[in-house]
């Protein structure tokens, strides 16, 4: 089974719009107090869910039609998105070490799927 | 460009990377309820391939295996955000990747899935990023 680039575009945007659905969750997990309301009114909650459940379809939607480690490392450009989103939106310091540890995850995650063929 | 606890006295900055350090364990029994999760509704789905939307509605009511499995991923969901109250996005986003080492485990070890030294060795590369990631957490 060869990749499509339509296979490699869904899984693509499915990162993309995983990673923003992330930092929606965190933007709307902060919001939380322990008032019902912070909950039931919680926008940014409810859009941050809906775009993780967006971005599994996408996902699902991609893998059925490419090679797994093929697709696979353009997962990381959702993790790199995630760490921009944490710096501009919520101002933390991405140190050398978790680039680190992020690096070594997207490694394990590529080596788990080469071994998964 | 400072990050805030530069600015909080000693006590504030002690009781924030405790609650950083109970967000990351959270995290963590999270990827595992997530595995679970993931394992259950491979267990449910296995005869269905392209489900309809109603058919999936009705195999998540009718279905113990689905059910629960959805049941796991909400319980997930909740903890996460539980989780991203106090800890850092760019911490505990990465962390959840440890949900594929947990589910190539359950794999092997429940569906008789082939271990591989490729998987071993992703398996302990991804666990290993999650410790690096662990420690430069607290630090800041």
């Amino acid at each position: 089974m060869s990749t499509p680039p339509s296979a490699m575009a869904l899984v693509l945007v499915g990162s993309l719009i995983g990673s923003v659905g992330a930092a929606f969750l965190k933007g709307g997990a902060v919001a939380l107090t322990r008032h019902w309301t912070s909950l039931a009114y919680n926008w940014k909650l409810l859009l941050g869910v809906t775009m993780y459940m967006v971005s599994s379809v996408f996902f699902i939607m991609g893998i059925s039609r490419g090679e797994l480690s093929v697709l696979y490392p353009m997962v990381s450009l959702g993790y790199i998105c995630t760490l921009a989103w944490s710096r501009i939106f919520f101002h933390e310091r991405i140190t050398s070490t978790k680039l680190a540890g992020v690096g070594l995850i997207l490694v394990g995650i590529v080596m788990m799927n080469l071994g998964s063929r | 460009m400072s990050s805030a606890t530069t600015s909080l006295s000693p006590a504030a900055a002690t009781d924030l990377a405790n609650r950083k350090r109970r967000s990351l364990i959270i995290v963590l029994c999270c990827t595992v309820i997530g595995a679970l999760a993931q394992v259950l509704l491979k267990f449910g789905a296995g005869h269905l391939s392209h489900p309809s939307l109603w058919q999936a509605a009705m195999g998540i009511l009718t279905n113990p295996y689905l059910f629960f499995g959805y049941a796991c991923y909400g319980i997930f969901a909740a903890l996460l955000v539980v989780a991203l109250r106090d800890g850092e996005l760019s911490l505990l986003y990465p962390v959840i990747a440890l949900n594929y080492a947990w589910v190539s485990i359950l794999s092997v070890v429940i569906f008789h899935e082939q271990m591989n030294a490729l998987k071993i060795a992703g398996v302990t590369v991804i666990i290993a990023g999650v410790a690096v990631l662990g420690r430069g957490g607290s630090k800041a």
